[in-house]
């Protein structure tokens, strides 16, 4: 007998859902300027709470998405004026640590990518950071990354409020452990194994016994996605909904 | 007393090879200004991108003039990496100096201020600093237990390069959103702007404009330069020409085809 599994949802649809879970109890959240799912779901997140959070993206040159500019958004920060935000990687590695600049030695590197952005900095100090990256293979998620943009775990004495919260791919999600610097297995995606998870990931992570399938998104969180959330994400990212549900800016 | 050149060609002339310019990041990025100093193979320049940078800075590298970058990324942002600036660090052609985004901020802000370094948290135990012989780690002197915290030289450079969309013949900029162009104009020894338009009166003295005006007690020289941050956006005055720099994207995948863009870029530009 075949798995069946309920597909009403798109995929973009379950990580939104899936990320707007976990921003339940944050003020104020930061998205970067390349992230449209993590950008939805913090919208998703401020719509539940009756439109009491805000929503900054960094970069964004228009009301309501943009604090007073470049520097005091890094300033808003350091003051634990900032309780969430998102960092992805070309490499993540099983410490969390976070790879945005290039494989192979440093600086003439075969790989580059385009740098470091904010990630030395803010993942130091963001109480919730949530790592997002939709590719899940050996390529991403690597046993050591190359270079360390910035390090999931910092040693006794480095002023650390921040750092790695849960890592959300196209497979799982993970949650991480800053005590003993690792990952552990929280749920797999519908139509997903544990199985399949092991085999993608180059690094070690705790598994229990039985892991649930990710929770999907119910009638009423569907509604919010696919109106408030699709016509507010148009504006800084009209191509990402237009793609998943036709939507123009407004 | 800032001086109204009337071209922008005369302007990009009191950049000398291997000045040090800090460019902002977006909403006034100085295209036109930027385009002047590759027709004028302008090399071994040090470009602070503040704090990232985007077409421009692929543009100004991937004709040669840049000797280094130093900067917290280079992207094309959702048209995708940057190539002449990926092939130029790969290859080695050009000098990366990797750094975060606050931690670029901090450095202008220490020259604005005058004093030698800024300190700034993050950064420990990342391969930036280790790469970063000019970063330096102390301890806070103010606290009573162990407490690292990152020194950040001052970044002074020899010329801020901006785009605005007014300027007046007395030198005074109208920078509307961007609040980091004081920053830049400050920290710098030099400030160039070009602007949609130079206006004749004084922007100062007018309330609805003079609490956005850097004043030209910073500025150098300004020239007009009407679309002067195209095919990039300037808000209120143009939105981005997505078409042209999807084009840029897909041409500069390759050395020739680069070449190719540039070429008629500059001739359409002349």
């Amino acid at each position: 007998m075949s798995e069946t599994f309920d597909t009403d949802y798109s995929r973009e649809e379950l990580l939104i859902s899936t990320i707007a879970d976990m921003l339940a109890p944050a003020n104020h959240i930061a998205v970067g300027v390349l992230s449209p799912i993590p950008g939805s779901a913090a919208l998703l997140a401020r719509a539940r709470s009756g439109g009491d959070k805000r929503v900054s993206i960094i970069g964004h040159q228009q009301e309501p998405f943009r604090t007073d500019g470049g520097v005091d958004l890094f300033d808003c920060a350091a003051q634990g004026r900032l309780d969430a935000f998102f960092l992805s990687g070309g490499q993540i590695d099983g410490q969390a640590n976070v790879n945005l600049t290039g494989i192979g030695e440093y600086p003439t590197q075969q790989v580059r990518w385009s740098g470091t952005f904010g990630s030395a900095y803010l993942y130091f100090l963001v109480p919730r950071v949530i790592l997002f990256r939709e590719e899940h293979t050996r390529r991403v998620f690597v046993p050591k990354v190359d270079f360390v943009s910035a390090p999931g775990v910092s040693v006794d004495g480095v002023y650390r409020p921040g750092g790695p919260y849960a890592l959300v791919t196209g497979l799982c999600v993970f949650l991480f452990d800053k005590a003993k610097a690792r990952f552990k297995l929280v749920s797999v995606h519908p139509g997903h194994s544990v199985e399949e998870v092991r085999d993608q990931t180059g690094f070690e992570f705790d598994c229990p016994d039985y892991v649930p399938t990710t929770a999907t998104p119910d009638p009423e969180t569907l509604g919010l996605i696919r109106g408030e959330i699709a016509r507010s994400i148009a504006n800084p990212y009209p191509q990402f909904a237009a793609r998943v549900w036709g939507t123009a800016a407004a | 007393m800032a001086i109204i050149e009337d071209s922008v060609e005369a302007l990009a002339q009191r950049i000398v090879d291997g000045s040090k310019l800090a460019i902002f990041k977006d909403c006034g990025v100085p295209v036109t200004l930027g385009r002047e100093l590759i027709r004028q193979q302008r090399r071994e320049l040090h470009i602070v991108t503040v704090p990232t940078g985007s077409m421009l800075i692929d543009m100004m590298i991937g004709a040669g003039c840049v000797g280094t970058v130093e900067t917290s990324g280079v992207s094309l942002g959702e048209f995708g990496l940057a190539p002449r600036f990926i092939e130029a660090v790969r290859s080695g052609s050009v000098r990366v100096l990797d750094a975060t985004c606050p931690a670029v901020y901090a450095g202008l802000q220490a020259a604005e201020k005058g004093i030698p370094f800024m300190p700034l948290r993050g950064l420990l135990g990342t391969d930036v600093l280790k790469y970063r012989d000019d970063f330096q780690v102390i301890d806070n002197p103010f606290a009573d237990t162990a407490d690292p915290i990152v020194c950040l030289p001052a970044i002074e450079p020899d010329f801020s390069l901006l785009h605005c969309p007014l300027g007046d013949r007395f030198g005074n900029l109208y920078i509307a959103r961007q609040p980091e162009f004081k920053l830049l104009a400050h920290a710098a020894k030099h400030t160039l702007a070009t602007v949609e338009q130079i206006v004749d009166f004084n922007l100062l003295e007018d309330e609805r404009y003079a609490a956005a005006t850097l004043n030209a007690l910073y500025v150098d020289a300004i020239a007009e330069a009407p679309g002067g941050a195209r095919p990039l956006n300037l808000p209120g005055h143009y939105a981005l020409d997505r078409a042209a720099v999807t084009a840029y994207a897909q041409a500069a995948k390759t050395l020739e085809g680069f070449n190719n863009w540039l070429a008629v870029d500059l001739s359409a530009a002349a």
